[in-house]
């Protein structure tokens, strides 16, 4: 499938063609690259990040679970795992409140991967951090507190 | 030039446990330099890692991941040999790819 994506990347050229391979199905679209949710990327506040990453009304969900310390002494770099239990997670999204930029990341996987992502992430101060996950269309959520004692600078 | 991506994969009970490391500033264009200039904006905004040239995780980033970004996860299975290949791409196009081999 690659070796077909260079080659059509080649003849057409860019973005329109890929989002073409993706709306005829030869790619699907949770995984396919290039295909970054932009709004979502440079919401400022958090209603729009959530609303751009279609979570405005997720559901709670008890099996997401976001594992970071309780106080954060340095906000430049803070460890972050994020497990979903929810049955074929496709999507694990991280989101830092009080962030300039709200969405961190989000991640699309494939079927061997296992719903489990340990990265780290920047907090400008004391924070909620949002996990969503998203699995068979629908988007469950989970919120969780960090304490920050010395911000990232600017993040 | 940016560094290369430091990549470890370690089988582990019939799983592939990855972990790498990015070499990025990872700038959100919000910082002032020491003379109070803004810097700009430069941070990765596109991951894939691959096995053996099967897409296996597709990320979006923007700048609240930390500087040098760092990632971990594990994928089912996996052998000796397998190929694992780490690609990213940042705000200016600046693009970046490595492999390893899990040995």
């Amino acid at each position: 499938m690659d070796r077909r994506r260079r080659k059509v990347l080649k003849a057409g050229g860019g973005m329109g063609i890929w989002a073409a391979l993706v709306a005829t199905g030869i790619v699907a679209p949770a995984m396919a690259e290039g295909s970054r949710n932009v709004a979502a990327f440079e919401a400022r506040t958090l209603d729009e990040a959530l609303q751009a990453l279609g979570a405005a009304a997720a559901q709670d969900s008890g099996a997401i679970r976001i594992v970071a310390p309780d106080v954060a002494e340095d906000g430049r770099a803070v460890a972050l795992t994020v497990s979903s239990d929810i049955p074929r997670t496709e999507q694990i999204a991280i989101l830092i409140e009080e962030n300039p930029f709200k969405v961190a990341a989000n991640f699309r996987l494939s079927g061997a991967m296992t719903p489990t992502i340990h990265t780290r992430v920047k907090m400008a101060r004391t924070t909620r951090v949002h996990a969503l996950v998203k699995a068979e269309g629908r988007i469950y959520a989970a919120r969780r507190e960090v304490t920050v004692t010395v911000g990232g600078c600017g993040t | 030039m940016t560094a290369p991506t430091r990549i470890r994969a370690t089988l582990k009970e019939g799983a592939t446990e990855l972990r790498m490391l990015l070499a990025h500033p990872m700038e959100n264009g919000l910082r002032k330099d020491a003379e109070g200039k803004l810097i700009p904006a430069h941070f990765i905004t596109e991951l894939s890692v691959r096995r053996n040239g099967e897409l296996v995780l597709a990320a979006d980033f923007g700048p609240s991941i930390s500087t040098n970004p760092y990632l971990a996860f594990s994928l089912a299975g996996g052998a000796v040999g397998d190929e694992i290949a780490v690609s990213w791409r940042d705000n200016r196009g600046e693009t970046r790819s490595d492999t390893i081999r899990i040995a």
